[in-house]
């Protein structure tokens, strides 16, 4: 029982980093029904910012003490900034064109972009996986017969918080407001006076920015990372996106944390169980997508007959 | 044909067919064959996303059957050793068979997330043959492979019969693929690439041509994989990644999907690309000083700037099918109707 | 027995009840009309019909036969074919392309065959061409053989849209609002065509708003409001009944 929980503890650490790549899939399907390929890149590159504004102030351990919260905050805001950043200059430049195009082209052009955003890591910093600073002290607390890391503690607070902020920003900020109305119905959103454009790149902003901050949490969790992490990862949240109902905010944390879960479970319990989560993770995929496409919270978009 | 452009084809096939004898360099003729492979690929490819719209991003999955097929039955793995002959005409069976298990699944799903799911199993394949260890080698892959003979004449090391062989595929496949082109089914797919419910509606089982598709699709990819398989002497699972299957639909979207002589020239030239001007360059600017440089690392940025820039630029392609011409420059246009229609009796997307 | 006939049957989507206890039946080489307000449920009948959507309740039966449960495309073989209301044909097809591919249940090339072009092949794509000219000229779009669909003028797709259907020989022809977006002559043209197409063997089963065609052109008119069947008869009659009357104008939205 005591292996099981703390699967369930790594599988919340895990479905946190997941939930948060997850909910800038469903915020950017939910608005313009595209699968944004390059996110999971997106989410790399919050890693690869991290490590370089890291190494821009010099931190290579562990920093204790205010300082080092200093530091933590300083990274993940600025990881999250320079994410929003990219993820809207994406927008602009290879999906804004496609809005209208048959489904496809967009699709196939944000292979393109994933491709051309992993090459440019690999040319970064290599085609080898990279160490990344500890940052923050990591004790273990024994709970029960369960072990939880400081680390864990903080990937599963600050992917709640930042799920909770969002949840409040789309229900009670006007601009939330709007990216729901464009999400449920675009021409409509435009004539009642939303600025659908601007209301798109916000939502491509903070969808990669969120992204972003998964980016830096992985990095200080795993303690290293490789341009193709986001490839695998990717397609994982994705894969949580559709778990809760793509479309759906709520959805994304619960399919990311089940997913967390599984995997987690999956690498305990199959034998040689690492090298079959891929194979687990994805037979979710197809299974959902055949037997319950809506996922469990199923789609924010209306019926229509 | 017209008079000029017949000519000028069978200039090409005389060509192709004299060359190896007139260019004395095999690692010409190497090439010819490996960019022959991807062609074959192409080919099939083309007949699941050009002619019947399904998006499959996993296609390097079937290259990946096709391959272990001959390296599991035809070497000394199990001590099989069916000859190289009848693998043609067995993996393409198999990987029709695998076609129609992975396609299945997707039947119901909508353009982006039939993508995703052929996606995932083009990840679940090769992985499943890396695990497999005990079968397939695992990382390491099976290698002395049966080498093929003719008449008693085994091919040895050089690549000029693989080249014909493939060369002769090639030919056969696009005499398929233009059958399929002009057919009962060839429509059937244009109709429910077009729109599914109407299709349906002129009695069209939508289920059984979509499996079609992938069918013939996988056993153009069954085909290629033996010859590949065959002329590399060595099959492992990291042959077979999604930057395969990508580098496949790349082909498509750069030389026309849905039109066979633009697929052939997009494959060819992404091969050339890949083979000499990235390996070319890089000699060159070593030879002008620059030594670190190393332009077959920036393979894949290649990839993605090309797929990237066709669609937004030209998205039907280098030499386009006319129709696919239209439906991507007139659907700029007018799209949300459309799309809005189709809601409208189908519901939530499934 | 009737061509078609719908007993009792019931659709509902969600809470709302779309189509409730609906009963009518069309004999073979009539032309009938369902007419009713907008939202009335008819097009959900088309859909029940052709197996779009599955009756919860009741039954449909053509030519005797219980439709519940088949596939779309198993019912178009059996010989019912329809338009849509708002156009859907395949917009990059060529008019003759479309009219071919509206004649796949009728034939019957195989994988193989397409595979390799039998002969069989080649004379059956050769007679399915020579027919989709002849429905072509059927409705007067021969000139547009090789156009795109979507390039055709508006009532030229209506047209075209009826060719498809004719071509795989059907015994019921449902056209969905099939005047809509016509002027007085096109409307003209459209009847003289339904009776031209009854005259051949087609049973016609219409669905329209506009009154003067359908009094002029069916034989039988069946009239749905919110789901229900409230009236059913010759034209003449179903204009006067008060149900009728009051279905249309006791409501803001008058067709």
């Amino acid at each position: 029982m005591d292996v099981f929980l703390q699967q369930v503890v790594n599988g919340l650490s895990l479905g946190g980093i997941y939930a948060l790549i997850a909910l800038g899939y469903t915020m950017v399907y939910g608005i313009i029904e595209l699968i944004n390929f390059a996110h999971g890149d997106v989410y790399t590159l919050g890693t690869f910012f991290s490590l370089a504004i890291l190494a821009g102030l010099g931190v290579n351990g562990v920093v204790h003490g205010p300082a080092g919260v200093a530091i933590v905050l300083v990274t993940l805001l600025a990881a999250m900034l320079l994410c929003g950043i990219t993820g809207v200059l994406i927008e602009r430049l290879a999906y804004r064109r496609l809005r209208n195009a048959p489904r496809l082209a967009p699709l196939i052009t944000a292979i393109g972009v994933s491709f051309i955003l992993e090459n440019v890591m690999q040319l970064w910093r290599g085609p080898s996986p990279i160490a990344f600073p500890e940052v923050i002290a990591n004790p273990s607390f024994a709970l029960g017969g369960v072990d939880i890391t400081a680390k864990q503690i903080a990937v599963i607070v600050l992917a709640v918080g930042l799920m909770a902020a969002l949840q409040t920003f789309i229900y009670r900020t006007k601009l939330g407001k709007a990216m729901r109305a464009t999400a449920q119905d675009r021409d409509a959103a435009q004539l009642m006076g939303i600025d659908v454009n601007t209301t798109i790149a916000a939502t491509f902003l903070i969808g990669s920015a969120l992204a972003g901050a998964a980016g830096f949490v992985s990095g200080v969790y795993y303690g290293t990372t490789w341009f193709f992490n986001g490839f695998e990862a990717g397609l994982k949240a994705f894969t949580a996106a559709v778990l809760g109902g793509i479309g759906n905010v709520a959805g994304a944390m619960l399919g990311g944390f089940s997913i967390g879960l599984i995997e987690a479970i999956a690498t305990q319990y199959i034998p040689g169980g690492a090298q079959w989560t891929n194979v687990v993770v994805f037979s979710v995929l197809v299974l959902v997508l055949i037997f319950r496409p809506s996922g469990l919270l199923g789609e924010s978009l209306p019926e229509k007959v | 044909m017209p008079g000029a452009r017949r000519i000028g084809f069978f200039v090409l096939v005389a060509a192709l067919l004299v060359f190896p004898f007139a260019d004395r360099n095999n690692s010409h003729v190497d090439f010819l064959a490996n960019a022959g492979a991807f062609i074959l690929l192409a080919l099939g490819l083309n007949i699941v996303v050009g002619f019947a719209g399904l998006l499959d991003l996993g296609y390097a999955a079937f290259f990946a059957i096709g391959s272990y097929s001959y390296a599991m039955l035809a070497s000394q793995q199990f001590g099989l050793h069916v000859p190289f002959w009848l693998m043609l005409l067995v993996a393409p069976v198999i990987a029709a068979i695998f076609g129609v298990l992975l396609g299945a699944p997707t039947l119901r799903l909508r353009g982006d997330y039939l993508a995703i799911v052929t996606l995932g199993f083009g990840e679940i394949v090769p992985q499943t043959f890396l695990n497999l260890a005990q079968f397939t080698n695992g990382p390491n892959g099976i290698s002395s492979l049966d080498q093929p003979s003719l008449f008693g004449r085994p091919f040895g090391f050089s690549a000029t019969p693989y080249y014909y062989v493939l060369l002769g595929l090639i030919a056969l496949g696009i005499l398929i693929a233009r059958n399929l082109q002009n057919s009962r089914l060839g429509r059937a797919w244009m109709a429910i690439r077009e729109d599914e419910l109407a299709a349906r509606h002129m009695g069209i089982n939508t289920t059984t041509t979509k499996l079609a598709a992938f069918a013939l699709g996988a056993s153009f990819s069954g085909l290629a994989g033996v010859a590949y398989a065959a002329k590399l002497d060595l099959v492992s699972p990291d042959q077979f990644q999604f930057n395969v299957s990508v580098l496949v639909l790349s082909m498509l979207v750069l030389g026309g999907m849905g039109n066979i002589w633009g697929v052939i020239v997009g494959s060819f030239i992404l091969s050339f690309v890949n083979s000499f001007l990235l390996p070319q360059s890089t000699t060159l600017a070593h030879a002008a000083g620059f030594a670190n440089v190393d332009f077959t690392n920036y393979r894949f940025m290649l990839y993605g700037v090309i797929l990237v820039a066709m669609m937004l630029f030209r998205p039907e392609g280098l030499i386009p099918s006319r129709q696919r011409a239209a439906e991507f420059h007139e659907a700029l246009t007018d799209a949300p109707v459309a799309a809005q229609e189709q809601a409208e009796y189908e519901g939530p997307p499934r | 027995m009737p061509l078609l006939e719908l007993d009792s049957v019931r659709k509902s989507f969600g809470g709302l009840v779309a189509v409730k206890d609906v009963s009518f039946a069309i004999e073979a080489g009539t032309i009938a009309a369902m007419i009713g307000p907008n939202g009335a449920g008819k097009s959900t009948v088309f859909n029940l019909i052709t197996g779009i959507y599955v009756p919860e309740g009741g039954t449909i039966a053509f030519e005797g036969r219980k439709l519940g449960g088949l596939r779309t495309h198993r019912i178009a073989a059996l010989g019912i074919a329809r338009t849509f209301q708002n156009i859907r044909l395949f917009a990059f097809m060529s008019a003759v392309d479309n009219v071919l591919a509206g004649r796949h249940a009728r034939m019957h090339a195989t994988m193989f065959d397409s595979l390799v072009h039998t002969p069989r092949q080649r004379a059956e794509e050769r007679a399915g061409r020579e027919r989709a000219r002849e429905l072509l000229r059927f409705v007067d779009l021969e000139r547009h053989a090789g156009d795109y669909a979507r390039n055709l003028p508006y009532g030229s797709q209506r047209r075209l849209e009826i060719a498809r259907a004719l071509a795989s020989d059907p015994k019921l022809l449902l056209l969905d609002e099939p005047a809509a977006g016509m002027n007085p002559r096109e409307k003209e043209e459209l009847i003289a065509l339904i009776v031209r197409i009854r005259d051949l063997g087609v049973t016609v089963f219409l669905i329209e708003h506009d009154m003067a065609l359908v009094m002029n052109v069916s034989e039988r008119v069946t009239v749905l409001d919110y789901g229900e069947k409230i009236a059913e008869g010759a034209p003449a009659d179903v204009r006067r009944d008060e149900r009728v009357i009051e279905a249309y104008l006791g409501r803001p939205d008058v067709a």
